[in-house]
């Protein structure tokens, strides 16, 4: 135990070198890091948005509500396939995540069989043979949509949110249909929450001058047309609350390829473009339907209804509504981005201004400095020169925690920060026990050498299992936790990794090499 | 240069005849422990139940709480709850979980700052969902039950299952009367307490393995001596280490509680009081349970033997 091969000291000493360049960056500014030498490290610890400032948001994709929306779609669909093949049905509707419905004549079953398998080969189909049936989603296929959906929405909020000049967004899957989005830097998210909320589904449908609004409310509406409110505007704009809108989509806002604010008549509009498709249907639309007032439909609320004057094949147009200029942007800036595939939920948010984060900083930088001192004052108190050793040797753990750290990209956290305080105390523990140990021996008669000996050899399965457990609950954390307790779960955990070296590594180092210089005849504890 | 302080005997402390009392206690406080969690229950912060929290300093001097209060009231968002918090220009302001699910509790923090105007700086904001809370809440449940297990797994690996049993025991005292301090004092119960409690639960058996350690090799030692004599004696001579140890965390610990802010009292609170039961528990619970299960002798002094043939040249 007190023989080191040259191989490992040099190793040994190597390490806590490694240690000290690594963690030495995190002692300068950025802009100072910025002038050193290429060759040296420059990676600093990664602060957490508890302590530099930011947004923390976890959003829901409501994949389910997408599923029901396209079911809607297709009860048309299956409507167009029964009535095409004459064949009589009732109950047709969406019923959880099924389309039901019953043939009339149960021995048009096989009938209508043939028709309905066409609609969707994503679709199961169930028909009874008293006529009711059903028709669902194959797991495959919802799992399938369900992931597809949610890249998607990563894909569009990420297209937001860089719209809005956020700089170095993270936006990650988390778990099977959340989105984790962190916006350092953003203490007032309400804005991005805003652009993230809204789905912005365009459409331009036609609007069914033949039914009045107030039919349409007793409960007279055409199968073919749906009642839609009207999107509420700046005060003082005044318009119809609603309008009966035909189902069929003229031209979606997939079409879109560009869309800006800008202004006509000094009012805020927003200027859009369609791709070569969009602006062929566009314009063959508005070609058929000259003098016809036609809807402009976000999420489902009428933005304007402009009469067509004359065919408007150009690919290009305006949509004006009673917008702000901040509303014209918002809007050209979610058409660009483009549409949600499904509605997005905010089930958290964790916002810290960047004066907490700093006050976050002083309070934990001051808190683990006063400990650290207090434990070597503790140590040189207790062991004397060899609680001096123990000392170098939390420096050094200190040094190779905050190289790890660096190293590793791991984020530090408010209670990362109490995670490196609390393992400086527990460092020293190893060699307390070492110590203790030590004595003992010498106290049982041992000589100077055998007792360093045994005091290293006996303590070590000690220390050993009684760090195994604290990682345990390190690791757990790890697993099980969110945000801070991860970080808080990574310094600890790293913290008992590094301390097992250094507590027993370095300060055997130390002992030995002290043996050899100066051969003492006592062990001065 | 030796040392200032120097413990130079080795105690001769009858731990076993306080056993009986330290059962007493410990079982008296697990319970009331427990009660106080069925009654009283734990004071949840948002990360558990939902809700929001709102943390604003006041630009314009010392904060006007019943002015704030009476804001808040008239939005009827559910009941506001404010303290200060800090310096008197900072309070904390907690709104309960909106009804209607994850989307409406957004609608809370816009209507508050609208309600308290201009003059407020946002510290901090945080909601938290419904769904999230109680996932929080399992996942919490579940990493206790874990390190619990895996705790006990490890010693009852390492040495025989009776040391496992004493472990997980105290282990579990140790958590449970945590859980109680919060219970009774109505701290806030957050995700960093729990972060507390889990290390509390592998931190708080160090000095269980310490003793446990000495326990088993005195086992080997001593074959012969009752073993009410062979649990004194190792806890008097591990006694010093077990001071010592848990001073150095002690130290670290209180700085955090002084000196870390007001959001890691609660931390650092729950860490306090984890490792003083800790180390109480070690010595009069997990110690004096071997006694009434008893370690097969034969079995850890074979096992000594087996460990002495594979490390020749151990004296």
């Amino acid at each position: 135990m007190l023989y080191f091969a040259n191989w490992k000291i040099a190793l040994i000493c190597a390490i806590c070198a490694l240690g000290v360049l690594l963690s030495l960056p995190n002692l300068f500014s950025p802009s100072l890091l910025a002038q050193m030498p290429r060759f040296l490290p420059h990676k600093q610890v990664a602060l957490g948005l508890d302590l530099r400032g930011g947004s923390y948001l976890l959003l829901q994709v409501d994949v389910a509500a997408a599923q029901r929306e396209r079911l809607n779609s297709l009860t048309d669909s299956v409507r167009n396939a029964l009535r095409d093949a004459n064949i009589g049905y009732t109950g047709l509707d969406v019923a959880g995540d099924a389309i039901a419905f019953t043939i009339r004549e149960p021995d048009r079953v096989e009938d209508a069989r043939q028709a309905l398998r066409k609609i969707d080969p994503d679709l199961t189909l169930e028909i009874a043979a008293d006529g009711s049936g059903t028709m669902r989603f194959n797991t495959v296929a919802t799992e399938a949509r369900r992931r597809q959906a949610v890249d998607q929405s990563i894909e569009i909020i990420r297209r937001r949110i860089d719209e809005t000049g956020t700089k170095e967004p993270t936006i990650q899957r988390e778990g099977s249909d959340r989105i984790l989005v962190q916006l350092p830097g953003v203490d007032n998210p309400e804005h991005v929450k805003a652009l993230l909320g809204r789905t912005a589904k365009l459409t331009f449908q036609l609007v069914d001058t033949g039914v009045s609004v107030e039919d349409a409310r007793r409960g007279r509406l055409p199968p073919a047309d749906v009642l839609l409110p009207a999107e509420e505007g700046r005060a003082g704009h005044v318009g119809p609350p609603a309008y009966v809108v035909r189902k069929r989509v003229m031209v979606g806002g997939d079409t879109l390829v560009d869309a800006q604010p800008t202004f006509q008549n000094n009012e805020p509009v927003v200027s859009f473009r369609f791709d070569a498709a969009g602006a062929k249907r566009f314009g063959e639309a508005t070609r058929e339907n000259v003098g016809k007032p036609f809807a402009i439909v976000l999420d489902n609320k009428v933005i304007s209804a402009p009469v067509i004057r004359e065919p408007i094949l150009g690919g290009s147009g305006i949509i004006s509504g009673s917008f702000s200029v901040q509303s014209a942007s918002d809007l050209a800036l979610l058409l660009r981005a483009g549409a949600l595939p499904a509605p997005i939920t905010i089930l958290e948010e964790r916002t810290v201004g960047p004066d907490l984060g700093a006050d976050s900083i002083h309070a934990g930088t001051i808190a683990s400095i006063v400990g650290v001192v207090l434990v070597v004052i503790f140590m040189i108190l207790f062991y004397g020169l060899f609680g001096v050793f123990a000392d170098i040797a939390l420096f050094f753990n200190l040094c190779l925690m905050l190289g790890s750290l660096s190293l590793l990209g791991a984020t530090l956290t408010l209670p990362g920060i109490a995670g490196i305080a609390l393992t400086m105390g527990m460092a020293v523990d190893a060699n307390v026990l070492i110590y203790e140990r030590i004595r003992e021996e010498v106290r049982n008669g041992r000589t100077l050498l055998s007792a360093l000996d045994a005091g290293f050899k006996r303590a070590f399965g000690t220390i050993l299992d009684s760090h195994v457990t604290t990682l345990v609950a390190g690791f757990l954390m790890f697993w099980l936790g969110s945000g801070p307790v991860k970080g808080f779960a990574v310094t600890l955990s790293i913290g008992v990794l590094t301390s097992l070296f250094s507590a027993i590594l370095v300060t055997r180092l130390l002992i030995v090499t002290w043996l050899r210089q100066w051969k003492p005849k006592a062990i001065p504890i | 240069m030796r040392p200032l302080i120097v413990i130079r005997r080795t105690p001769n402390i009858d731990f076993m005849a306080w056993h009986k009392l330290g059962f007493a206690f410990s079982l008296l406080l697990t319970l009331s422990s427990i009660v106080l969690f069925l009654t009283v229950g734990l004071n949840y912060g948002i990360d558990f139940v939902g809700g929001t929290l709102i943390e604003v300093r006041s630009t314009t001097g010392p904060a006007n709480l019943a002015e704030m209060r009476q804001k808040l009231d008239a939005l009827q968002i559910g009941e506001p709850s404010l303290q200060g918090f800090g310096p008197p220009t900072d309070v904390l302001i907690r709104l309960p979980r909106q009804a209607g699910g994850d989307a409406a509790q957004e609608q809370g923090v816009q209507l508050a700052r609208q309600a308290l105007g201009p003059g407020f700086d946002y510290r901090r904001v945080e909601v938290v969902g419904p769904s999230v809370g109680s996932e929080l809440i399992r996942a919490g449940v579940i990493a206790t039950i874990l390190a619990l297990l895996a705790i006990a797994a490890y010693i009852w690996f390492r040495f025989e299952w009776q040391f496992g049993v004493g472990g997980m025991i105290s282990t579990l005292h140790d958590v449970i009367t945590t859980v109680g301090l919060f219970a009774l004092l109505q701290l806030e119960f957050n995700l960093t307490t729990l972060a507390a409690i889990l290390t509390v639960a592998g931190y708080s058996v160090n000095d269980t393995v310490v003793i446990y350690d000495r326990v088993r090799e005195s086992m080997r030692k001593y074959r012969t001596m009752p073993f009410r004599d062979l649990i004194n004696l190792a806890l008097n001579e591990t006694l010093s280490r077990t001071i010592l140890t848990v001073s150095t965390v002690a130290l670290a610990v209180l700085s955090l509680l002084f000196l870390g802010g007001e959001v890691l009292r609660g931390f650092s609170i729950a860490m306090l009081w984890g490792i003083v039961i800790g180390t109480y528990s070690s010595l009069f619970i997990a110690a004096p349970i071997l006694y009434y299960v008893q370690p097969n002798r034969a079995g850890v002094a074979r096992s000594g033997e087996a460990a002495k043939a594979e490390a020749p040249g151990t004296p």
